[in-house]
């Protein structure tokens, strides 16, 4: 081996030793440097729970949206050509181009006390905040369904139709085995993308402790109380569900490639 | 199904957007002048800018440099190190800048602290940017015909030139590509910066931490002029993206 090829190494793997590994490392041994108890007691404290199960029930309520959603829109521009399809491309696009805070603002403005569609129980509740985390994780499903179903065409589809399938019968024996894999994955993003967003679910949530505090803004929240135990703590579990979350898509994939 | 897509996507994309610009310009050109010139909101997206800048130009360096680690070097462990590049994508942001905290805080076992420094968000963009170049670079290297390398080195080139001659020109789009996701997500990154950077006006204050401040204090129409330079910006590289991909593709 080369000098060469060896410094590439060292500098490559140095790189995100010092960018990713050591930091990460750090985190979970400072959470669980006294031992697990005191790491499970930071998370099981009542806002710990509450934040745990807010964030659940927001993830379950937006990602099956953005699943029907998402395969609606990939079967819209995989199967149709139409006027303005290029633009609807582009607008699908947008919330991975956007700011999480100008996603929050926009919330606010539109459903906010003054907003366009005044309301009193949307921003600064659960609503709100299940609307900030559709906004951010939209584009998933859409983005990992749409090549596949591109690239299928629509031979099978049609031979259905001809032998008398109506659209419904199309689409469950036909069209959703073929996107399963796709729609796996789209959904696994979704799903991470979900719990993880900070920025637009603080500036809609409000930040109520015990009300409307996801785990992410759990985690700020124990930081800026200088309860850094139970910051760590709840960070570590939401670095697990991540690391869980790429062993699953690693799996997936190996699994989908050997079929 | 298509017009409740497009209905869909109104309600939850397009309208709120819309309230954004309507809200930044509802006091009159002037007003949104004013508010996007004040000095703090001038500083913030100039630093912005710059950390940005810099933070795609290591992108576009690191970024090379690892990918072709992964796909022409063999050592043990690679799968795990490939595995790991798309870690930042998975973690949530605001884990990352605690992550980074932990380590170059204030508190740091190694005697490094970059809190509340302009390093300290550079670092922290670096962070959430690292998969973009990799990503984008490491299927083109893994395609790449390896004849022509072989050819330029038994005619007598170095691996340097080679590479600057060869390998580099074929990588070029994908680079460029990668950059841009980096910028554009550099740009308006909010959650892995506002733990690190310790928000100072004129010093650490990114644009997206001069935005929320702003939201907080219920000056929405100067948080909404500056967003407007924000999408601005997004839409730009969004579609400047898009068309140069378009006409890459033909050429």
């Amino acid at each position: 081996m080369t000098a060469g090829r060896l410094s590439l190494r060292v500098v490559a793997l140095g790189y995100l030793a010092l960018l990713l590994v050591v930091p990460i490392g750090m985190v979970f041994y400072r959470a669980l440097e006294n031992g697990i108890g005191p790491a499970w007691d930071a998370v099981t404290t009542p806002p710990a729970q509450h934040a745990f199960y807010l964030t659940c029930v927001i993830a379950l309520i937006a990602v099956p949206l953005n699943a029907v959603f998402g395969v609606a829109c990939a079967w819209l521009l995989a199967r149709y050509e139409f006027k303005g399809k290029r633009l609807l491309d582009t607008i699908i696009d947008l919330p991975f181009a956007i700011s999480p805070v100008v996603v929050g603002l926009a919330l606010i403005l539109v459903w906010g006390r003054e907003g366009w569609f005044a309301s009193t129980s949307v921003i600064f509740s659960t609503p709100g905040m299940i609307l900030a985390t559709i906004f951010v994780s939209l584009p998933f499903v859409v983005r990992e369904v749409e090549p596949v179903l591109r690239e299928e065409g629509i031979d099978q589809e049609q031979a259905a139709a001809t032998l008398g399938a109506n659209a419904f019968q199309i689409l469950r024996r036909i069209t959703l085995p073929t996107i399963r894999w796709g729609l796996t994955y789209g959904i696994i993003l979704s799903t991470a993308r979900a719990l993880g967003e900070f920025g637009a679910v603080a500036i809609v949530s409000g930040k109520i402790s015990g009300r409307t505090e996801t785990l992410t803004l759990y985690v700020e929240d124990r930081f800026q109380s200088l309860d850094l135990a139970g910051a760590y703590a709840a960070a570590l579990l939401l670095a697990l569900i991540a690391v869980a979350v790429l062993a699953l898509m690693t799996i997936l994939q190996r699994k989908h490639k050997d079929h | 199904m298509g017009g409740l897509s497009v209905a869909w996507l109104t309600l939850i994309v397009l309208i709120p957007l819309a309230a954004v610009v309507v809200r930044s310009f509802e006091g009159g050109v002037g007003e949104f002048w004013d508010a996007v010139t004040n000095p703090q909101a001038v500083a913030a997206m100039r630093f912005t800018l710059i950390v940005s800048i810099v933070v795609a130009a290591i992108d576009a360096v690191m970024g090379v440099l690892i990918a072709w680690v992964l796909v022409r070097d063999e050592f043990p462990g690679k799968a795990l190190v490939n595995g790991l590049i798309d870690l930042p994508f998975a973690l949530p942001t605001i884990v990352a800048g605690l992550t980074l905290l932990a380590l170059y805080g204030n508190k740091s076992p190694v005697g490094v602290n970059v809190a509340y420094t302009q390093a300290g968000v550079a670092l922290a963009l670096l962070f959430v940017t690292l998969p973009f170049v990799v990503r984008a670079v490491q299927p083109v290297l893994m395609s790449l015909d390896r004849e022509a390398e072989q050819a330029a080195a038994s005619l007598g080139a170095g691996p340097i030139y080679t590479f600057r001659r060869i390998v580099l020109p074929a990588l070029r789009p994908a680079i460029l590509a990668g950059v841009a996701l980096a910028f554009g997500r550099a740009v308006g990154e909010f959650g892995a910066i506002v733990l690190i950077s310790g928000n100072l006006p004129f010093k650490t204050e990114v644009a997206s931490v001069f935005v929320y401040s702003r939201i907080e204090s219920d000056s929405t129409t100067a948080a909404a002029a500056v967003s407007v330079v924000l999408m601005a910006i997004s839409f730009v590289m969004l579609f400047g993206i898009s068309y140069w991909a378009r006409r890459a593709e033909k050429a």
